[in-house]
């Protein structure tokens, strides 16, 4: 159990990290969601003990981290993002250092860690020359060298591949089925994809938390559409769209180059509630004898929430949130 | 709840960490080139001034050695010293090693006693001069036990100043010249204490680590010598935490 009452951190004036209280149960995966600089970073270094809070306090299982530090940090793997790790050593050399470290059996420890974490070829080499995904895996291996209670992972899938991606995200779905994983992230498919729990973090407060699904349903479904037509214009388009119940906004979207059409029409849909309305859509172009080009989900409901509510907690200062997508 | 487990157990791990953090650094040490040019260097420096006094004045003795040994170490500890934060905290693995189960205290003592270690060893080939020197004439053995021994708490009080120095910035090269300063500073003072009123020359002389060393490289082991150079190297470490926890809050 993870508790965080009342917790605050200021860097001289800038509050990264604004009275946040949560609790995590043991055996959840959490996905700590946000934009860049929304506190993500700041409440997990305060979490494993890198960051004192300026305010509040952190308990896990009933220890404070003030108080018995070295105790909880025993109880925590924790993977920084982009895994900082001595570059100069070879990867067999740090497990080794890390089981140690922990007071594990490194003989034992470090040969099934390189198995689970895919990095039996890469021991003999050194850490500086492995690639970003290889790197991400040591400091996996890293984070899970003592059999941590909990597991801390810091933008775990940045700066990989598609396939990377996958892989981590399947090893931490294994990983946390028996223990309690908090991931931060700023790409919102992989909360969806791995979490139980979502808490969206905006300006250093906590802006949504509950569990994948409720969050979803809690804020309504809005899904938007991408939709590329040729053989019409615009506005023909769009005044057959008026017909459809449950489109609500229509826009503009990126004009796309398709070959021998002159000028097909993009727009994206903003469409409410959870009736799946690409069928009609279909059908009324398809009648009209137009081509249709694209029909998408464009974003999933869970971006549209993320979207508003951390727009929302900006109170239009103009914060971007393209980063985001 | 199996909470005083962890605690227990960490106690009794305690030294057995920092152990761990001194051979990671000495072994970061040796497999580079650093430690190889570094102790070149000093030996050859070392040597100029052990040689010139053995070949042109004629004399059987290490005095010369040791005399400069101060300025000498001056240049070359910082050089050890200046990575052993500052790396850390400029490639982010500060992060890494700070979330293990360990304290400021651990880290710091480990990375000391490495630094340390990685200084004597770079007095270890100018046992040579000694050789050289029992070869060639009958030394009094005295001046070159108290001289290497001084040299340990030196070497000791230097590391720590740049173990310090390394904890206050990410930059390489602003660690080795607040070392560089602060070591050149009390090696050389007293040559500069005869221009000030013979009051305060006492009270400053006590800080020259020069003074002190040259008493126990004539072979005389006072304790308040001794004092000195554990006093400084208390000083620096307990500085040095106090850095690293500081970072924390």
């Amino acid at each position: 159990m993870i508790e965080l009452s009342h917790v605050s951190r200021t860097f001289g004036a800038f509050r990264a990290v604004d009275d946040i209280s949560v609790s995590i149960p043991s055996g959840q995966i959490v996905g700590l969601l946000g934009p860049n600089g929304a506190g993500k970073t700041t409440t997990m270094r305060m979490i494993t003990g890198f960051l004192a809070p300026s305010g509040g306090s952190i308990s896990i299982d009933g220890m404070n981290i003030a108080e018995e530090p070295v105790a909880i940090k025993r109880k925590i793997g924790y993977m920084p993002e982009s895994a900082p790790l001595y570059s100069d050593m070879i990867v067999d050399d740090y497990l080794r250092y890390v089981a140690a470290m922990q007071g594990v059996d490194a003989d034992a420890k470090v040969a099934s860690l390189a198995n689970v974490c895919g990095l039996t070829e890469v021991m003999h080499k050194n850490i500086g020359e492995l690639s970003r995904g290889y790197k991400q895996r040591v400091g996996l291996a890293h984070a899970l060298m003592q059999d941590p209670e909990i597991l801390i992972l810091d933008e775990p899938t940045s700066g990989l591949d598609p396939n990377q991606i996958i892989e981590v995200r399947n090893l931490i779905k294994e990983i946390g089925r028996t223990r309690t994983v908090i991931v931060s992230t700023h790409i919102l498919g992989e909360v969806e994809m791995i979490c139980d729990r979502v808490i969206i973090i905006s300006k250093g407060k906590i802006v949504a938390d509950g569990p994948t699904e409720e969050i979803r349903g809690h804020f309504g479904h809005y899904t938007t559409l991408r939709l590329t037509v040729g053989g019409c214009t615009r506005d023909e388009l769009v005044h057959l769209l008026g017909s459809v119940r449950g489109i609500g906004a229509l826009r503009d979207a990126n004009p796309v180059y398709i070959r021998g059409e002159a000028a097909p029409v993009s727009l994206m849909l903003s469409v409410e509630g959870d009736e799946e309305l690409r069928p009609a859509i279909f059908r009324l172009i398809a009648d009209r004898g137009w081509t249709l080009y694209e029909l998408a989900v464009q974003t999933s409901s869970l971006e549209e929430v993320f979207r508003a509510l951390t727009v929302d907690a900006a109170t239009g200062t103009g914060t971007s949130n393209e980063e985001v997508v | 709840m199996k909470t005083t487990v962890p605690a227990l157990r960490h106690s009794a791990q305690r030294p057995r960490v920092a152990t761990v953090i001194m051979k990671r650094e000495l072994a970061a040490y040796f497999s580079g080139p650093i430690a190889y040019i570094v102790t070149g260097l000093f030996l050859l420096f070392s040597g100029i001034l052990f040689f010139s006094a053995f070949f042109l004045q004629d004399r059987a003795e290490l005095r010369r050695f040791f005399d400069n040994l101060p300025i000498l170490l001056s240049f070359f500890i910082p050089a050890l010293t200046m990575r052993l934060f500052s790396e850390e905290k400029r490639s982010g693995t500060i992060e890494t090693l700070m979330t293990l189960p360990v304290t400021e205290l651990d880290v710091v003592w480990g990375k000391f006693v490495a630094a340390w270690i990685s200084a004597v060893a770079m007095l270890v080939p100018t046992l040579s001069y000694v050789v050289t020197v029992a070869l060639f004439g009958n030394p009094d053995p005295g001046p070159i036990v108290g001289g290497y021994l001084g040299a340990l708490f030196l070497c000791a009080a230097f590391s720590a100043i740049g173990l310090f120095a390394s904890s206050v910035t990410k930059n390489q090269i602003i660690a080795f010249f607040i070392t560089f300063g602060i070591s050149i500073v009390v090696s050389t003072m007293d040559v500069f204490l005869i221009f000030l009123p013979g009051s305060i020359v006492d009270f400053l002389a006590y800080f020259s680590a020069s003074a002190h060393f040259g008493s126990i490289a004539r072979g005389i082991i006072d304790t308040r010598d001794l004092l000195y150079f554990v006093s400084v190297t208390l000083l620096f470490l307990v500085l040095t935490v106090e850095v690293e926890q500081r970072e924390r809050r």
